[in-house]
């Protein structure tokens, strides 16, 4: 999960919250991720799951992900093909849930400004930056421990990875 | 140098002097799941580890889908109990004890100075008896599960302090919910929020924990209550171990210090389809309701209870009403103070303690274009299962109040 990619923007406003990206109802039914991704946005964006591209990116205003700390919020939208979320702000369990799934979540107030819904979005984690159709915003470098995990693709495979070592 | 609470707490975790910013690798003094340790033992059962590092420190209380409303939630609910037989989980509350926030609370988990996480967002709740807590994700508990550890943020601490006596007809919801009102929902962000003030002095824990279960719902890391005398003597005789309380310095680094007079406030609503909708209760009465929903992990205790009775006392429904009492400890209390006989001569229906309806997990369902009223945290779109329908939040009085007429009301009327 760590390198240069490129992908469509799906773009969508502030305080999008779990519900919307997963449903609560199915949050107790047991499902593969592949199955949760068929109901990634659904009460938000009805079309997204059926147009959504292996490697696009999600784009989103502040406070991205509030409210339930339901994980399927995270795992639905990377299974649906999303490879990094890029929002105002995320809300504190959501931005915890996509590390942990492997899917950074990137905050750039000024890259979601510039970014146009559709457009072509490139991004580079190594050097931090997002690369617009209005030009390049550079972001922060995550800390090691988070770095470490989105190597890793996700905690569960971190802990492995220690726990092996 | 000074220290907020929670700097403290993960200064005394990490065995060195941290600050908020910094990132550690620390070990929760309880871990706490629910319906979805199911999930979670798959998660773990990945890790490859074999048995759970410190099965004394996990909790495991089912909740959401109690009694089974379907084979699949059923066939949850036995790879729990399955798992907790396995791994020797000694804390596992079967579907009997009630509402996971709340049990915790009354088997003496929560206490002052511990660090507590969940997989659960509401697992800020702990704080009103002067615990950290912390809703974290389900792979995060696998990992705590594992290895007994996991990284942390030291947050900022946002200070809100609350002064001015309740007016009969206001509740701890009213304050909290004008709060997220004007700092929105995303207002304490990774914080973590440090509730004082005369009013919260003279608040019972039940009223405390309305402030810290809301908490979440301001976007808090956690919710955090000074632990004093009225939480000491709850916690006696319930505390499942020694706790060492610890408090902000008064000369702490804090993001921000809000005050707030509650004095004047009114019955406070929450609209649809975001908690920090706020309008008083006068903006919106007179709007017709369906369904009435009385408890839950935000208003489920005997003193809701108590307060919605008082209201419901030699009335009838119009709107059609559930209560669903927190625990069944509280269901007991409410049957002996005859709070129950009046919510069935109201002709309310009485629901075992549970999450259900509240997450649109298992009964109370809405049809499209209906209105439920409750004393849930949570009015998301979708959120009670119908996303053609709409939630409003208020106090057990304002909803109990609203019941009566099939329209939002004033509780003030009935009181």
């Amino acid at each position: 999960m760590i390198g240069k990619f490129t992908g469509k923007a799906w773009k969508y406003g502030d305080n999008i919250n779990t519900d919307v990206i997963f449903p609560g109802k199915y949050t107790y039914q047991k499902m593969e991720p592949e199955e949760m991704a068929k109901h990634a946005l659904e009460d938000l964006d009805p079309e997204f799951t059926s147009k959504v591209k292996q490697g696009d990116i999600l784009v989103a205003g502040k406070n991205f992900g509030m409210g339930s700390s339901r994980e399927q919020a995270a795992t639905a939208v990377k299974y649906a093909g999303i490879r990094v979320v890029i929002a105002r702000s995320f809300a504190r369990i959501y931005f915890r849930n996509a590390i942990n799934a492997g899917m950074p979540a990137i905050k750039s107030p000024e890259a979601v400004d510039a970014i146009e819904n559709g457009e072509e979005v490139t991004v580079d984690m190594a050097k931090g930056e997002i690369i617009t159709n209005k030009g390049t915003f550079t972001f922060p470098p995550y800390p090691e421990t988070v770095m470490k995990i989105l190597e890793n693709n996700g905690l569960i495979n971190f802990i492995k990875s220690i726990i092996q070592t | 140098m000074a220290q907020t609470f929670v700097e403290k707490l993960m200064s005394k975790k990490a065995g060195k002097e941290v600050y908020s910013g910094a990132i550690v690798s620390i070990e929760p003094d309880y871990v706490m799941s629910h319906d979805n340790a199911a999930a979670i033992s798959n998660t773990f059962k990945k890790i490859g580890v074999g048995k759970v590092k410190y099965p004394e420190r996990v909790v495991i209380i089912l909740d959401h889908e109690v009694p089974a409303p379907k084979e699949s939630s059923a066939t949850n609910h036995k790879e729990i109990r399955q798992f907790v037989q396995e791994q020797g989980i000694e804390h596992f509350y079967d579907i009997n004890k009630g509402i996971c926030h709340q049990v915790f609370v009354e088997e003496g988990f929560a206490m002052p100075g511990k660090l507590i996480v969940g997989s659960d967002s509401h697992t800020t709740t702990y704080g009103a008896l002067g615990a950290m807590s912390a809703g974290i994700g389900r792979s995060e508990v696998a990992a705590i599960w594992a290895t007994g550890e996991l990284w942390f943020q030291v947050p900022e601490t946002l200070k809100i302090i609350i002064n001015g006596e309740m007016p009969r007809y206001i509740s701890p919801k009213d304050i909290v919910l004008t709060i997220i009102g004007q700092i929105r929902a995303d207002g304490a962000d990774y914080k973590s929020v440090e509730f004082t003030g005369e009013t919260v002095l003279f608040m019972d824990i039940a009223e405390r924990m309305v402030l810290t279960n809301m908490a979440a719902e301001m976007g808090a890391k956690n919710g955090y209550v000074p632990p004093d005398h009225v939480t000491f003597d709850y916690i006696r005789g319930r505390a499942k171990a020694e706790f060492d309380p610890l408090y902000s310095d008064e000369d702490a680094t804090f993001f921000q210090v809000l005050e707030f007079d509650i004095s004047k406030i009114s019955p406070a609503v929450a609209k649809p389809h975001t908690v920090d909708n706020y309008c008083p209760i006068e903006e919106v009465a007179g709007t017709k309701i369906d369904q009435a929903l009385i408890g839950t992990c935000t208003n489920g205790r005997i003193s809701d209870l108590e307060a919605a009775a008082k209201i419901l006392q030699g009335k009838k429904v119009k709107a059609r009403t559930l209560v669903i009492p927190a625990s069944w400890e509280i269901y007991r209390e409410a049957l002996k103070k005859g709070y129950i006989e009046t919510f069935i001569d109201a002709g309310t229906l009485v629901l075992n303690p549970g999450c259900g309806p509240c997450l649109g997990a298992h009964l109370g369902v809405m049809a499209p274009g209906e209105v439920t009223f409750s004393t849930a945290n949570r009015n998301f779109k979708g959120r009670m299962g119908c996303r053609e329908a709409d939630i409003y939040l208020g106090s057990p009085l304002s909803v109990a109040a609203s019941a009566i007429t099939g329209e939002i009301t004033h509780p003030g009327r009935f009181l």
